[in-house]
């Protein structure tokens, strides 16, 4: 099966200087990845290349032949803390601005049906006139899923999609994913692998490097063994910590 | 002459007039999106920096206006290379083109043989005295504004607001920076004549904040800083034509006790 991405050997970063090198991965057609890995290994890094935001310095990005990039297929929910909160604009014109390149098509009102109808479905039609700058946190994420799958993109990419979110919501975000991902390929990055294990269908690790696992069961120990330095978090009625095995 | 309406009857307050309303369009849609995107002080740069072509144009003999725009252009086109190319800070690059331009500016005035009588207008702006070519080009720039705005106003908004998202979706994102900071210096420089080079950011900035007191969605918030800068422009020109005192500082600062008047109305009674 010829892979949906196909990433061979591919070096990116900033300003000259590489921050993931030589990564290879195969990404599927409705493959559910959680990438997870510390903050500054570069799996901002890796989605934005994926996004073409940032341009490889070794190795390449290869689409599956039938995706038409001018088509802009992937569906991009960034980083909601690099969001300017008091910029004036309303929720209305975030979600429509999902579809800055497909406008053309579509009749005002019909634009404005799809809106509308996706932010009904999504349980925030109430707020669609508020300043993005009102909103809790768990409703601007809401806003910025809306944004990024309201033009039924073939690729969802999301970045940190459950900051600012309460453990109602985190749930609720998620069975959605899972149903979005019955259409979409989705690549998603967490600091929280612990939640996202139960969720996704595969795991990347990234640390300069990066660990792909065909499922979604990760131990402590092969984290340790790619140098990964997050902790397992499992989330039972409590947070808590998985610990390693220990002698006394 | 009692009332202000007769005043309509003279040629010059017409000119001031007009360009009072031209400059409240200029002024309030390029200002509104300045005060969005937070760029307040890049315009800042570009408008001192400016000062280093009136100066040349004073000391070698041409329109000062030209002087300015040349300037403008330069020191914005300078600012973004400074900060992408040559990695330097962007505040800090903003700062050098700032002092550079104003420092030329004292240099080239000093060189200046005999007295250069028009220099207060420019540093302190006199609505009374712009001529009729002036008004020509400001309305030129109004126009020029109101098409770019009106025809790409979904891509300006979606750019100023998330230039990444917007880079994802494949607008040309650096075309529109690009043209949007020359309407930017075009902006300042042409209206400088209205307020001067010292007053013109308050047109680019207080008008949006009143207006931003009243509406978060980008499009009213244009109209409305449009609206609070041609009522704050033209009651400053009454006023300084009734105290006699300046009408540059008399229209900023009309503009400022209208915010104020209306933050506080505001604050008490929600």
């Amino acid at each position: 099966m010829e892979p949906l991405i196909h990433i061979e050997n591919m070096t990116v970063g900033y300003d000259r200087k590489p921050v993931i090198t030589n990564v290879n991965l195969k990404i599927f057609e409705n493959d559910f990845i959680g990438v997870i890995g510390p903050n500054g290994g570069g799996k901002t890094s890796l989605l934005k290349a994926i996004l073409g935001l940032i341009h490889p310095f070794e190795g390449k990005i290869i689409f599956r032949s039938d995706i038409n990039l001018q088509k802009k297929p992937i569906g991009y929910l960034p980083q909601v803390k690099n969001i300017d909160r008091r910029f004036p604009i309303t929720v209305f014109d975030v979600v429509k601005s999902g579809l800055m390149m497909s406008n053309t098509i579509e009749t005002k009102e019909k634009t404005k049906q799809r809106v509308n109808d996706l932010l009904a479905e999504t349980g925030i039609v109430e707020i669609r006139n508020k300043a993005i700058g009102e909103l809790s946190g768990g409703q601007m994420q809401r806003v910025f899923l809306c944004r990024a799958i309201i033009s039924n993109p073939k690729i969802l990419i999301l970045d940190e999609p459950d900051t600012f979110v309460d453990n109602r919501f985190e749930g609720e975000l998620y069975q959605k994913l899972g149903k979005l991902n019955e259409n979409m390929t989705i690549i998603l990055v967490s600091h929280d692998v612990g939640t996202i294990a139960g969720y996704v269908k595969t795991i990347a690790c990234v640390n300069g490097r990066l660990h792909y696992h065909t499922d979604n069961k990760i131990t402590q120990e092969q984290l340790d063994e790619y140098n990964c330095p997050i902790q397992l978090i499992s989330h039972g009625k409590v947070p808590h910590r998985v610990l390693k095995n220990h002698i006394l | 002459m009692n009332s202000p309406v007769d005043l309509l009857q003279y040629d010059f307050f017409v000119k001031a007039f007009l360009s009072a309303v031209f400059a409240s369009i200029s002024c309030g849609i390029i200002g509104g999106y300045v005060v969005a995107k937070r760029i307040v002080f890049i315009s800042g740069g570009i408008t001192h920096a400016s000062f280093g072509g009136i100066g040349l144009a004073f000391f070698m003999g041409f329109n000062p206006l030209l002087g300015a725009v040349l300037f403008a252009i330069l020191s914005a086109l300078g600012i973004q290379f400074f900060t992408k190319v040559a990695e330097i800070r962007e505040d800090s690059s903003i700062a050098i083109w700032w002092s550079l331009g104003m420092a030329l500016g004292i240099i080239f005035v000093f060189l200046t043989p005999g007295y250069t009588p028009n220099l207060m207008s420019y540093l302190f702006g006199n609505i009374l005295t712009v001529t009729t070519s002036e008004l020509w080009w400001m309305f030129l720039l109004v126009a020029v504004i109101l098409v770019v705005f009106l025809v790409f106003f979904k891509p300006i908004l979606y750019i100023a607001f998330d230039e990444e998202f917007a880079k994802t979706a494949g607008l040309p994102v650096a075309l529109f920076n690009y043209v949007i900071i020359t309407l930017i210096a075009l902006t300042v420089v042409l209206n400088i004549r209205v307020v001067g080079i010292i007053l013109i950011l308050s047109l680019l900035t207080i008008p949006q904040a009143t207006a931003n007191l009243f509406t978060s969605d980008f499009k009213k918030l244009l109209v409305l800083s449009t609206l609070f800068a041609f009522a704050g422009s033209v009651s400053g020109l009454i006023i300084s034509w009734m105290l006699d005192i300046p009408s540059g500082a008399a229209i900023i600062f009309t503009l400022v006790i209208v915010f104020g008047v209306l933050k506080l109305v505001k604050h008490f009674v929600r």
